[in-house]
């Protein structure tokens, strides 16, 4: 490096207007701060108003109704005056329900291939993907969800309810029996432990076996198994449903993963587990606040999907009190979508057009709630690393 | 890579050659825990270390000392095939362990770091109590009874020399205790596989000087019992330590501007750091460079 400096010029004085620097300068920060600040608290304004609006009319309804027709009725026919919250809170919770049936194990299950197996190049091409599958608009699942899986999946389903409960009660069965030999082992002699492995092998086959024969009798008893039906369950939406939050799980489940130390990891191949091991018995435990936060996140946009429960949940405008999700039935956004069109009809006839608003403030505040327990769990995971 | 039948007729061959100990520098036979036999390391197509000729002896300390950036870990790392969990990575060469290839189509890496178990740089104890840290080995390797767990867990906190100090909160989390408490735990954890051999990714450099110098006493006491190698940065600690040093350092290619780690010289201890043979070893001891 040579020497840049030439002693020769005295450096001009300084003063303070040279560390002030042109005032156009200031002004041109400000203005670029204030047009920034203008959209902040734009967007803020117009979440207050929605929240005025949505009380405001739900509070005409609150004050204006009475209660006895909210609870316990024969179901929920707004244009008779018969808001019967249970019908559309237990839908709600039906297709939530069943949604995150399929949703967190696929999702959580897509989380851990991503962030534990998947080589570069595979994650490179699945994680688009998966992105693509959560731009999928809603309606295009709410068609796939009345066209196809409620007649070919839902309806079979449906018709052998007895086999489902067959199946359930078999899994239990075959878990029980797994869980026991698990804790026999531990205490057992080699000829017992041989014994042991027989009886879960042979509990395994019988319990595959009955449930292969169940499905297929049951699929073959029907000679227009394949026949397009046009009808809608709840059920159906909550599967479509599901599919629309599988992304949104794995996506948060698999951020939860990866924030987990690769320190861990190696810890555990170091002493000699295998990836399955590492992955049940360190990654899950230690991600395990941000994969309940992903199930949080997941179910609250289960609760407030409305296209595919509108279109394929099997009811319109009214339906009556059911549990079963192989009815039809209403969900809180269904109800209120199906309330919102046929303006003309709605008002006028009473509190029917605030009851909308009314059910629109029960789901904001659920949707809030969960929200903040889910931020609670994440914020945890951020702390804990 | 070299099947077993030739990997051990090379290793036949490794013993009658003289690169790796002078005669009066211990027995060079079949007690050699690992051989290694013009071992490279490459990450993809880059070579991060070359031409590791190394014979590590039974129950003795080995360190591998040199500059940063001269691939002593990435050596260490291949001792129990950790390097196996970087995708690009790859070993050229032979790596014998008590005679086996380490790295012959059959060998299973989940058996190998059963056996040679590995300390690293920052402690990690798993976010679990202290009795389920140390008990994770032998869980992982199918022993369940609580009894049996008790007194591996008892037995490896005393090697470990950390029983008297949390002996009263087993249940505790592992995460709340010093730095210097949890490497301790960590040698425990790895100690409770019963390993063979343990290795240490500069187990020292996140600790204080006093939790340095109780690592190091207890280095000594497992060396009664385990073969132990030692990556370290700080030469005093090799010095100290070990029983052999190999010295290895980093040459610069000047058309790719990449560095490759070589190793200069591995002797005694004694020997490295008051005679050592090449010149490179004596500049870096002295601390001329590095």
């Amino acid at each position: 490096m040579t020497d840049v400096i030439d002693d020769s010029i005295p450096p001009p004085p300084l003063t303070l207007d040279l560390l002030a620097g042109p005032s156009r300068r200031r002004l041109k920060e400000r203005l670029i701060s204030a047009v920034f600040f203008a959209a902040a608290i734009v967007s803020v304004i117009i979440s207050v108003l929605i929240m005025f609006s949505l009380v405001r009319e739900a509070w005409t309804f609150i004050t204006g109704v009475d209660w006895g027709v909210t609870w316990g009725e024969a179901g929920w026919f707004p244009r008779r005056g018969l808001y019967d919250m249970p019908t559309l809170l237990v839908s709600s919770v039906i297709v939530t329900v069943v949604a995150m049936l399929v949703a967190g194990p696929l999702g959580l299950g897509s989380a851990i291939y991503l962030s534990e197996y998947a080589s570069r190049r595979t994650r490179s091409i699945l994680k688009p993907v998966l992105e693509v599958l959560a731009g999928v608009p809603s309606v295009v699942l709410g068609f796939f969800a009345l066209f196809f899986i409620s007649p070919q999946l839902i309806e079979r389903i449906g018709r052998n309810a007895w086999l489902l409960i067959g199946a359930l009660i078999i899994v239990t069965y075959a878990a029980v029996v797994a869980l026991w030999a698990r804790r026999q082992f531990a205490e057992a002699t080699v000829a017992r432990a041989v014994i042991i492995k027989r009886v879960v092998w042979l509990t395994v086959f019988v319990a595959g076996g009955l449930l292969l024969a169940w499905w297929v009798l049951s699929v073959a008893g029907e000679a227009d198994a394949f026949a397009v039906k046009r009808s809608g369950q709840l059920a159906a939406a909550a599967v479509g449903v599901g599919i629309l939050t599988i992304p949104l799980v794995a996506s948060v489940a698999e951020d939860a993963l990866a924030s987990v130390p690769r320190e861990l990891r190696e810890a555990s191949a170091g002493l000699g587990a295998r990836q399955a091991t590492t992955t049940v018995q360190v990654v899950l435990p230690a991600a395990v606040s941000g994969i309940v936060a992903a199930f949080i996140i997941g179910i609250s946009r289960a609760l407030g999907e409305t296209m595919v429960v509108f279109m394929a949940g099997g009811a319109a405008d009214a339906a009556q009190f059911t549990s079963s999700p192989f009815d039809g039935g209403l969900t809180m956004t269904a109800g209120m979508a199906s309330l919102a069109t046929g303006t003309d009809n709605v008002v006028g006839e009473g509190l029917t057009f605030q009851s909308l608003y009314f059910v629109g403030l029960v789901l904001f505040l659920l949707t809030l709630l969960l929200n903040i327990v889910a931020g609670r769990f994440v914020a945890r995971v951020r702390e804990r690393y | 890579m070299a099947d077993l039948t030739t990997a051990i007729a090379v290793k036949e061959s490794t013993l009658t050659t003289e690169h790796a100990l002078s005669p009066d520098s211990g027995p060079v036979s079949d007690d050699m825990v690992f051989q290694t036999r013009d071992l490279s390391v490459y990450y993809g197509d880059f070579r991060a270390v070359r031409d590791v000729e190394l014979a590590i002896p039974e129950r003795q300390i080995t360190a591998l000392i040199g500059p940063s950036g001269c691939g002593k870990s990435t050596v260490l790392r291949s001792f129990n095939r950790m390097n196996d969990l970087i995708p690009t990575a790859r070993v050229d060469g032979t790596l014998l362990y008590r005679g086996v290839d380490l790295y012959a189509d059959r060998v299973d890496p989940v058996e190998v770091r059963r056996r040679i178990g590995m300390v690293f740089q920052k402690p990690n104890p798993f976010p679990k109590s202290i009795f389920d840290n140390v008990a994770y080995g032998p869980r992982i390797a199918g022993i369940r009874k609580k009894g049996e767990l008790n007194d591996i867990v008892e037995a490896s906190l005393h090697k470990a020399a950390l029983w008297d100090e949390v002996k009263d909160r087993l249940s505790a989390s592992a995460t709340g205790m010093s730095g210097g408490q949890q490497q301790r735990l960590c040698i425990a954890r790895a100690i409770a596989s019963s390993p063979d051999v343990l290795l240490m990714d500069e187990p020292c450099s996140a600790l204080d000087p006093i939790a340095t110098a109780r690592i190091e006493d207890l280095m000594a006491e497992l060396k009664n019992d385990y073969t132990i190698m030692i990556v370290t940065h700080n030469m005093q600690q090799a010095a100290r330590v070990s029983d052999r040093t190999a010295f290895f350092t980093a040459e610069v290619d000047i058309h790719t501007d990449q560095r490759t780690g070589l190793l200069v010289e591995y002797d005694l201890t004694t020997t490295i750091f008051s005679n050592p043979a090449d010149e490179r070893t004596e500049n870096y001891i002295t601390g001329r460079f590095g």
